[in-house]
């Protein structure tokens, strides 16, 4: 996949920054002491990654990370004081004012987490806010403003203020403001911290639903690392200003480049983060044999029968001989492990894994399951 | 103690360099001030004719009106009933004089100030040089704008209208400056996250977020300048503030005290309708008429 946004080591001081107070943190110095004695505060540290086209990558850490200060240098709003931010191949530093704001109108969305919402205009007014900067005649952009209102499930509420509406109505006016430009990139702001858990929910749902209709780009800021697990593809780790790590869930957990990335999932149930494929085993025994033949008699263990192409078929219990796959449980990639535990507690034997076309990866036991939760936590 | 109270009678050295440019500027910029005089002449001359051209039922009637639309029922009831009491005491023609000096005066206060106000807001080095001024204007006793106001123009109203632009023009400077810079700034980072020109984030967030405030300025200073109008008088603005001081000059209470009633009926309907526009009406013209026809219907 092309990354749509790279950053490459990226460096943001407020307060009077210069690149002697950039080059002694490179070479070690505490970004505490510059703060106590020069006033400076150290944002955001040679941050580096690159964000994949159509992929959700969840930047995650605690307060005062940097996290939103990185998000801002993404559009542009933050400038930084060094290192280079590319979108869709081209670099914001080059860009004079009005070419970045085209950027703004045409190519990246915010969604804030205060929801930023204007209370002078309507809830479509606000939804219609976008196109309007972007010069959009008023038949149109009410058109596609209210087409994203009932996307939201708002379309109701058209003709309201916003602070009529409660909290996470407010968001979807927020996130339908975002939508009806219909960006490749889509920033969000901690866009549910500010929510009910509830509703948060919901939220994360209607994201991943959106998601899955049209793929965009996006990049959420999140101090919820079950919110990244639930809803990243990918998860970069911050912790004071520098990137501690960046993947997938599964491998931050699996693969922990260091202590405080660890320490980040140490609360985190671990069943619901691993996937089956991070588990499998392969099957207990391979043989190949035609049609016709005899079966090999193997003692006691199920055996597993793939066709030529790997393509699972059915199993054969000891004693009882033959049972189609229709009347198997198998469980299918992508699945957590969580999810797999009913699977293969009720089974009489190890339960075979399936990847997209149907082909057998493996079995998991319910030993394998148990050990892999132990492992993990 | 005479001795000290001749000198007390002499400007100061300040007081000389002022009396000085303001010789100056009457020796070298007669034309300025003249071109200045007939236009804001034809201003207010304009004004007065278009109030005065509605006969007085149909004027206080239109105010009613005005006052139901955006007030209160209550307060159309006041209009009619004040404007009546004003046309009993034959003040009628003082109060329209009065009116059109407020509108020509705060109009002017206005077409200046908002765009001054809009600027501090930008520039902070505009603010710097803005603010002291305002200061200035603010705390100068009303009474020193006369002075110069009659060595440039004379008498009349064309002076009465300077000095009142000046006394009444700091509050709408200050609170669209205000109102401006507290727009929260999350609006602003939701705006230009849109793609925001400097002027659409003026326009569009900024400017409708700040409106509030900045009707709260236009109010007060259409009360300065009704408020000053009325001091005016002692140079010649004519109208209500006339009455006040030739009662004053008379000793004559009633009629000192018939010219007060004016103003301050003239206040009240000037600074409700004004204020009307600051905030959100409670309720809408419709749900009024509506609570209207039931009163009407149950009575």
């Amino acid at each position: 996949m092309q990354s749509e946004i790279s950053i490459e080591s990226v460096w943001k001081l407020f307060g009077k920054s210069s690149a002697e107070l950039i080059e002694q943190l490179r070479s070690g110095a505490d970004p505490e002491d510059l703060h106590a004695s020069r006033g400076v505060r150290a944002a955001v540290q040679d941050v580096s990654m690159e964000v994949r086209a159509g992929e959700i990558f969840v930047v995650m850490g605690l307060s005062g990370s940097g996290k939103s200060t990185l998000l801002r240098m993404l559009n542009g709003l933050i400038s930084p004081c060094e290192g280079e931010v590319t979108v869709k191949g081209r670099s914001l530093n080059s860009m004079t004012a009005p070419q970045l704001a085209e950027l703004r109108r045409h190519q990246m969305a915010m969604v804030f987490q205060s929801f930023a919402l204007f209370p002078h205009r309507n809830v479509l007014e606000n939804a219609a806010f976008g196109l309007e900067v972007a010069g959009i005649a008023r038949k149109a952009r009410t058109d596609r403003a209210m087409q994203a209102l009932e996307r939201v499930g708002l379309a109701a509420e058209a003709r309201k203020r916003p602070r009529e509406l409660s909290g996470g109505m407010q968001q979807r006016v927020g996130l339908a403001r975002a939508l009806a430009l219909d960006p490749p990139i889509l920033l969000m702001d901690e866009a549910f911290s500010a929510l009910d858990p509830l509703i948060r929910k919901d939220m994360q749902d209607l994201l991943l639903d959106l998601q899955a209709e049209h793929r965009r780009t996006v990049v959420f800021i999140s101090h919820d690392l079950d919110e990244a697990i639930r809803i990243g593809d990918r998860i970069a780790l911050m912790q004071a200003g520098r990137l501690l790590q960046c993947d997938t869930a599964q491998r931050l957990l699996q693969h922990p480049a260091n202590n405080e990335v660890r320490r980040f999932f140490r609360d985190v149930d671990v069943a619901s983060v691993l996937t089956v494929e991070a588990i499998v085993q392969p099957p207990p025994r391979l043989s190949v044999c035609d049609v016709g033949e005899p079966l090999p008699d193997d003692g006691g263990v199920a055996m597993y029968v793939t066709d030529r192409l790997q393509h699972f078929r059915g199993l054969i219990r000891p004693g009882l001989g033959w049972v189609d796959m229709a009347a198997i449980k198998t469980l299918s990639i992508g699945t957590s492990v969580k999810a797999a535990i009913d699977v293969v507690a009720t089974s009489s034997e190890p339960v075979p894994v399936l990847d997209d076309e149907q082909r057998l990866l493996g079995v998991i036991s319910a030993r394998q399951l148990l050990l892999a939760m132990e492992a993990g936590g | 103690m005479t001795l000290i109270l001749a000198a007390a009678h002499q400007p100061g050295w300040l007081g000389q360099a002022i009396d000085l440019s303001v010789e100056w500027l009457l020796a070298n910029a007669q034309g300025l001030f003249d071109l200045i005089k007939v236009s804001v002449l034809a201003l207010v001359s304009v004004t007065e004719m278009v109030l005065e051209w509605p006969p007085a039922w149909m004027f206080a009637l239109i105010t009613a009106a005005l006052g139901f639309w955006r007030v209160n029922g209550g307060f159309a009831l006041f209009v009619l009933l004040g404007f009546n009491l004003v046309l009993s005491m034959a003040l009628w023609s003082e109060m329209i004089a009065t009116l059109s000096l407020v509108i020509t005066a705060s109009g002017l206060a206005l077409l200046i100030g908002l765009p001054l106000g809009i600027l501090s807001a930008r520039s902070r080095l505009v603010w710097r040089l803005v603010r002291p001024c305002l200061d200035l204007m603010q705390t100068m006793p009303a009474f020193v704008y006369l002075i110069p106001a009659v060595m440039l123009f004379s008498t009349g109203a064309v002076p009465s209208i300077l000095a009142t632009l000046i006394f009444a023009m700091p509050p709408v400077v200050r609170l669209t400056h205000l109102g401006i810079i507290q727009v929260p700034d999350d609006l602003i980072e939701a705006g230009r996250s849109f793609g925001c020109s400097d002027r659409q984030l003026l326009w569009k967030v900024q400017m409708p977020s700040a409106i509030p405030t900045v009707m709260t300025g236009v109010n007060q200073t259409i009360m300065l300048s009704l408020s000053m109008v009325v001091i005016a008088s002692m140079i010649g603005g004519g109208g209500l503030g006339d009455v006040v001081l030739r009662g004053i000059q008379q000793l004559d209470v009633g009629m000192g005290f018939e010219g007060g009633i004016a103003v301050v009926i003239l206040a009240v309907i000037l600074d409700r309708l004004s204020q009307s526009f600051a905030g959100r009406r409670g309720s809408s013209l419709q749900q009024r008429l509506r609570a209207w026809m039931a009163v009407w219907r149950s009575s």
